[in-house]
C-alpha cells in the first residue's frame, strides 16, 4: 500500500518527537520531492539538520524562495562539516560538490534619491548673449553623486580649463617643456591650450600683479585679459595673483575689460574685500568663484555673504581647495565629498558646482623631484613619467568626490582626465574598442 | 556593524569591570571593540554560560557589514573587506585595498625571480612608515597544470607575500594549489561554467575563492550557492572593463554591490570586491607601455576609491606604483586619527653643540618627511618640533599656530640652549616671513632653509656652517 507524505508533514513529525538526528536512513532510487507553490516550509534549524540525509539524496525542484532557503540551509549543513554542532553528529558522507545546483537569485538594489540638486552654471557668453565666445560651458545640475548615472544621469560632464599666466613662471620640467615657446605671450599661450591641448576653457592667472612679484598695475592686467579674449573663443577664467590686498582692484579692472563675456572671476575669499569682487562680477556680467580653504563652514559662510550681496545662485561656483596626492588629498577629497553630499541632502548653501585647482598636484615632491631624498626608498624612476600621473590622479580623485571643473596644466594629464570623465559620464564619443575586450582573458594575456 | 556608540556595546558586556581584558572598565573595552582595536575573545567572562547569550548577540552586532576575508599567512597576511561605511568620513575605511602585482607561468625562471623580488622589496617612505605592496598574482598563461605548479612553487620560494592563483581551469588551479596549500592563497576564479569544480577545491583546501561574473544576477547566484555550501571566504569580481561605457558600467557595478551590502544589508553579496585594472593592457598593449600603465593607474584610482578591496596590476614601474600606493594610503587613513607627533627636541644621528638646529611642526606628515630627509642623508643635527597643534608649516603660518612666540616657547621648554651653543636655528622656507620677528623675540639668529626639506642637503653645502657657528 502506498501512502504519500509531504515534506511539511515529515517536518511536523520530526518536530513532534524532538528528533534532531536520523541514523541509518537509507533512501533508494530516485526520489523527487516537490515543494508546491505556497507549500514551502520554513524548517526549524534542528529539523533541517535532521532532514539533511533525505534532502541530500533528493533532487529538489522548488518553486518558492523559502524552499530554496530551506534547501540551502540543509545543503550547508551537509557540505560544511563543523559549521553547526548538530552536523558532526549526523555523520553523513560529504556529497560530491558536482551534484550541486546553482541557487538562482536576482541581484537588486534600490536607487538613491536625493532632495537636493546642484545649481547649473553656464560660463561664457556667445554673440546672442552679448559676448563673443563661440561656445559656452555648463556645469552642475547634478541630483546624484558624480557618475552615479544609475541613480540619476549626470547632466553635464566635467570640463577642463587649462592654465596660462601673464608672465613666465617656474614650472616642473615635465610641464615647462610644453610651454617654453609661449611663456612670454599670454595670448599665444592661451591659443596653444585650446588648439593643441583641447582645453574647454582657459584660465589666465594675473600673477604678475602681486606687489611681491612685478606689481603690474590693474589697468595693464586688464589689457592682458583683452588679449586673451581676442586670442581664443572659449570661455575664460580670470584669476588674480592671490594677494588679498591687490586682487580686488585687479579683478575689478579685469571684469570691466571682459564686460559681457560671462567669465569666471577667481576668486572671492573671506580674508579680502570679496564684496568689491562680487560687485564687479555682477556689474559686468560674470560668474564668481567662491574660494575657501578646506573648511565646510567657511564655505557656507562665504556663500551666504555672497547671497546677501545679491549674487544670484546661477552665478556662483565654489572652490573648496585642492591638495595634492600624498599632501593632503585625503582632506580635499573628504571635504568635497562631504560638501556634495550635504548639498544633495538639501543644504542649499553648498549646492554649487565645484572647481578644483588640480595644478596644485605639482606641489607634491614626487611629481617633480628627480630622485627620492630618502636613501632607503626604492628607485623613483623618471620624474617626467611620475608628474603627469600625479596630476591625473589628483584630478580624477577629486572628480569622484564631486569636482565639476578642473584647472590643469600638463597636456597629457588634462587629456587623460577629460577622457576618463567622459567615459564615466557615459558620453557617446567614449564608445570604443574597450567593449570588445574579453576581460576574463586577462589571465592568459601575453 | 550595527552598533554606533561605546554605550550600545557596553550593554552586551558583563559590566563587572573585572579588568581581565586589560582595560580598566568594560566601557573602555567597549570603545576599543568599536574601534576594532580589541577582539571579543579578550573578555573571557563573556564566554561563561551566563553571558554567552549576550556574547553571541554582540558578535553578530559587531560583525562588519562586508565580510572580512584573510589572504596569506603569518606577518604578511592581509585582511580585505570588512567595511562598514560607504564614505570614509562616516567613520573610516578599515582594510586598505590590497595591491597585487602579476607574474605569469611562461616567464623565464630568472626573469620571474627578479620580478617577484622587485615586487616584494619595493618600498616608499610616507608619514613615518615604509609603504609596501601586498600580494602577487600568478597567472596561468600556458594553460598547462604542471607549468603552472612549477611557477607557483618558484614564486613561493622567493616571497612570503600572499598569493593569488589565477586560472579559469580548475585542474590548473588545483595543481598550483598543491604547492602552496598551506599559504592560504586566493584562488581566481570560479565562473558560471567551472564553479562546481572550484567549489570542491575551495572546500577541500579551505582557501578563499574569487567568483567572476559581470552579470550581477549570476554573481549573486554564485555567491549564494557558495555560501550555502559553507564557503564564506569569497571575493567577488564583477569584471573590470577598461574603457568607454564598459568602464562606466563597471564603476556602477562596484557601487551597486557595495550599496546592496552595506546600505541594504544584503548578506548574499556583502563580500570583498576584486578589480583588475590590468585589463588596460589588453587595450593599449605592451608596445604602448607608458599609455597602458597610465590607464591602468587611472582605473586603479577609480576602484581604490570605489570599493575594490584587492586589485590586480601589471605595471611595477615606479611612476605608477608610487601614486597608486599613495592614493591607497590617503583614502584609507582614518579621518578621525590625530595626525600629530609629540613636540620636543629630537637628536638625529650624533649631534654636537655645533650641529645645526632645524625647526619644524608637529604635524605627522611634515615631521616624518623632514626627519627622514635629514636622517637618511646622515646629517647629524637637532630637530626642534614645535607644537603647532598638529598643523603643517604653511597652514600653521597662515593659521597662526606657528609664530615667533611658539618658537620661543619651544626653545625654553625643551632647554635647547643647553645643547646648542651657537644660538642659530634653521626654519622652513615656508615660514620665512616669521624670521625677523623670531630673531627679535628669541634673540637667536634665524636662517631660512629651503622650501622643501628634501633640499636640505644641497642647502647645507652652501649655507652651513654660517659665521655665527664657527
Ligand atoms: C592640508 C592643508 C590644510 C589642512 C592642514 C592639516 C594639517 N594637519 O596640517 C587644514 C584643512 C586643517 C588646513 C587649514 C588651513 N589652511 Co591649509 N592647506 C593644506 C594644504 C592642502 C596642504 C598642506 C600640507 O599638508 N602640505 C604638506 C606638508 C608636509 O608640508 P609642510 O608642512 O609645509 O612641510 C614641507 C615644507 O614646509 C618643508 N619643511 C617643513 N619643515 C621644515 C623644516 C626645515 C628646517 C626646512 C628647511 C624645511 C621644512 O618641507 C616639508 C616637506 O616638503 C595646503 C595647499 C597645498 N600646498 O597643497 C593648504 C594651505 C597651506 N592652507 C592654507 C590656508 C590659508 C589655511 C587656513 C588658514 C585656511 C582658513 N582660512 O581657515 C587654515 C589654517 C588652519 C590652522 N592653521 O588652524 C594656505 C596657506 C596660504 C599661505 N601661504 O599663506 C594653503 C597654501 C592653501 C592655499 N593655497 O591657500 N589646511
Ligand atoms: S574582561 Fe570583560 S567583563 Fe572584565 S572588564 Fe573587560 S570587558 Fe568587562
Amino acid at each position: 500500500m502506498e501512502k504519500k507524505i509531504t515534506l511539511a508533514e515529515i517536518a511536523k513529525i520530526l518536530e513532534k518527537y524532538e528528533i534532531v538526528e536520523l541514523e541509518d536512513v537509507k533512501i533508494k532510487g530516485d526520489i523527487e520531492l516537490e515543494l508546491a507553490e505556497g507549500g514551502g516550509v520554513a524548517l526549524p534549524p534542528s529539523i533541517a539538520q535532521a532532514l539533511q540525509s533525505i534532502i541530500s539524496a533528493a533532487h529538489i525542484s522548488s518553486s518558492t524562495t523559502e524552499a530554496i532557503a530551506t534547501t540551502a540551509q540543509a545543503l550547508q549543513s551537509i557540505l560544511s562539516p563543523g559549521a553547526g554542532a548538530g552536523v558532526q553528529k549526523a555523520q553523513i558522507p560529504a556529497t560530491p560538490a558536482e551534484e550541486l545546483e546553482l541557487i538562482r537569485t536576482k541581484f537588486e538594489v534600490a536607487k538613491t534619491e536625493w532632495n537636493g540638486q546642484i545649481e547649473e552654471v553656464t560660463i561664457g557668453a556667445t554673440r546672442s548673449d552679448g559676448g563673443t565666445r563661440e561656445a559656452t560651458v555648463t556645469i552642475g545640475g547634478e541630483k546624484a553623486l558624480p557618475f552615479y548615472n544609475f541613480d540619476y544621469q549626470m547632466p553635464h560632464p566635467p570640463v577642463i580649463s587649462v592654465d596660462c599666466f601673464d608672465m613666465p613662471i617656474s614650472l616642473a620640467k615635465a610641464v615647462r617643456e610644453h610651454y617654453e615657446d609661449v611663456m612670454e605671450d599670454p595670448g599665444e599661450w592661451a591659443k596653444k591650450n585650446v588648439r593643441e591641448f583641447g582645453a574647454d576653457m582657459v584660465t589666465i592667472h594675473l600673477i604678475s600683479t602681486d606687489p611681491g612679484i612685478k606689481d603690474t598695475p590693474a589697468r595693464e592686467a586688464a589689457k592682458t585679459v583683452e588679449e586673451v579674449l581676442q586670442a581664443v573663443k572659449v570661455p575664460l577664467v580670470i584669476g588674480g595673483s592671490g594677494n588679498p590686498d591687490k586682487d580686488p582692484e585687479v579683478l575689478e579692472a579685469a571684469a570691466e575689460a571682459a564686460e559681457g563675456e560671462r567669465c569666471l572671476i577667481a576668486s572671492a575669499n573671506l580674508n579680502m574685500d570679496y564684496e568689491r569682487i562680487a560687485k564687479a562680477a555682477q556689474e559686468h556680467g560674470h560668474v564668481i568663484l567662491s574660494w575657501t580653504q578646506l573648511d565646510i563652514n567657511a564655505q557656507k559662510t562665504l556663500n551666504r555673504y555672497l547671497f546677501k550681496l545679491g549674487v544670484p545662485r546661477e552665478d556662483i561656483v565654489i572652490d573648496p581647495t585642492t591638495a595634492a596626492l600624498g599632501y593632503g588629498l585625503d582632506y580635499a577629497f573628504t571635504n568635497i565629498e562631504r560638501m556634495r553630499i550635504s548639498a544633495l541632502k538639501g543644504d542649499t548653501d553648498l549646492a554649487f558646482p565645484i572647481s578644483c585647482g588640480i595644478t596644485n598636484a605639482w606641489g607634491a615632491r614626487e611629481a617633480w623631484m628627480k630622485d627620492s631624498p630618502i636613501k632607503e626608498d626604492s628607485d623613483w624612476g623618471p620624474a617626467v613619467y611620475r608628474g603627469p600621473l600625479y596630476e591625473i590622479m589628483t584630478g580624477l580623485t577629486l572628480g569622484i568626490a564631486g569636482g565639476d571643473m578642473f584647472m590643469m596644466m600638463h597636456p597629457k594629464a588634462a587629456g587623460a582626465v577629460k577622457r576618463v570623465t567622459q567615459m564615466l559620464f557615459g558620453a557617446k564619443e567614449a564608445e570604443d574598442e574597450g567593449k570588445k575586450v574579453k576581460i576574463e582573458e586577462w589571465v592568459t594575456w601575453k | 556593524m550595527k552598533l554606533n556608540s561605546p554605550m550600545e556595546v557596553w550593554k552586551y558586556l558583563p559590566g563587572t569591570n573585572c579588568k581581565e581584558c586589560g582595560e580598566k572598565t568594560c566601557l573602555a573595552f567597549a570603545s576599543l571593540l568599536l574601534e576594532r582595536k580589541k577582539k571579543l575573545e579578550e573578555c573571557p567572562p563573556l564566554f561563561e554560560p551566563k553571558y554567552a547569550e549576550k556574547g553571541k548577540k554582540l558578535a553578530e552586532l559587531l560583525a562588519p557589514e562586508v565580510r572580512e576575508v584573510e589572504i596569506g599567512i603569518g606577518e604578511r597576511a592581509r585582511k580585505i573587506g570588512g567595511e562598514d561605511v560607504m564614505h570614509r568620513h562616516e567613520r573610516t575605511f578599515f582594510n586598505r585595498t590590497a595591491l597585487a602585482f602579476d607574474v605569469w607561468d611562461t616567464m623565464k625562471e630568472e626573469e620571474l625571480r627578479e620580478r617577484v623580488r622587485r615586487i616584494t622589496d619595493w618600498k616608499k617612505f610616507y608619514v613615518g612608515e615604509f609603504l609596501k605592496v601586498d600580494a602577487i598574482a600568478v597567472r596561468s598563461v600556458s594553460g598547462d597544470a604542471n607549468t603552472f605548479a612549477r611557477c607557483v612553487k618558484r614564486v613561493a620560494e622567493e616571497t612570503d607575500f600572499p598569493l593569488v592563483l589565477c586560472s579559469f581551469d580548475a585542474r590548473v588551479i588545483e595543481e598550483g594549489l598543491k604547492e602552496v596549500s598551506d599559504r592560504n592563497p586566493l584562488i581566481y576564479a570560479a565562473d558560471k561554467e567551472n564553479w562546481k569544480e572550484f567549489l570542491g577545491i575551495a572546500k577541500r583546501y579551505k582557501v578563499p575563492v574569487a567568483l567572476f561574473s559581470p552579470d550581477l544576477d549570476m554573481l549573486n547566484s554564485l555567491a549564494v550557492t557558495f555560501s550555502s555550501a559553507g564557503i564564506e571566504d569569497i571575493v567577488l569580481d564583477p569584471g573590470t572593463y577598461p574603457e568607454g561605457q564598459g568602464l562606466e558600467q563597471t564603476f556602477s557595478r562596484f557601487i551597486k554591490i557595495r550599496r546592496a551590502g552595506i546600505v541594504e544589508g544584503n548578506k548574499g553579496i556583502a563580500y570583498p570586491l576584486i578589480a583588475v585594472p590590468m585589463t588596460a593592457w589588453m587595450v593599449h598593449g605592451t608596445e604602448n607601455a607608458l599609455e597602458a600603465s597610465y590607464w591602468e593607474a587611472i582605473i586603479a584610482d577609480l576602484f581604490i576609491i570605489k570599493y575594490a578591496d584587492i586589485m590586480i596590476l601589471h605595471s611595477i614601474e615606479p611612476h605608477s606604483l608610487i601614486p597608486e600606493r599613495t592614493l591607497v594610503a590617503n583614502i584609507y587613513t582614518d579621518p578621525r586619527r590625530p595626525v600629530s607627533v609629540e613636540p620636543g627636541l629630537r637628536e638625529i644621528g650624533n649631534p654636537t653643540e655645533k650641529s645645526p638646529l632645524f625647526v619644524t611642526t608637529n604635524f605627522a606628515l611634515t615631521y616624518y618627511t623632514v626627519e627622514s630627509d635629514i636622517a637618511s642623508n646622515k646629517i647629524d643635527s637637532y630637530l626642534m618640533v614645535v607644537d603647532s597643534e598638529g598643523i603643517g608649516v604653511e597652514s600653521a603660518v597662515a593659521g597662526g599656530q606657528l609664530n615667533a612666540e611658539s618658537f620661543k616657547d619651544a626653545l625654553e621648554s625643551f632647554n635647547v640652549a643647553d645643547k646648542v651653543k651657537h644660538k642659530t636655528m634653521v626654519i622652513p622656507g615656508l615660514a620665512a616671513r616669521l624670521s625677523g620677528e623670531t630673531e627679535d623675540v628669541t634673540g637667536w639668529t634665524v636662517l631660512v632653509g629651503p622650501r622643501d626639506s628634501g633640499r636640505i642637503p644641497g642647502w647645507m653645502e652652501k649655507n652651513w656652517p654660517p659665521e655665527t657657528v664657527s
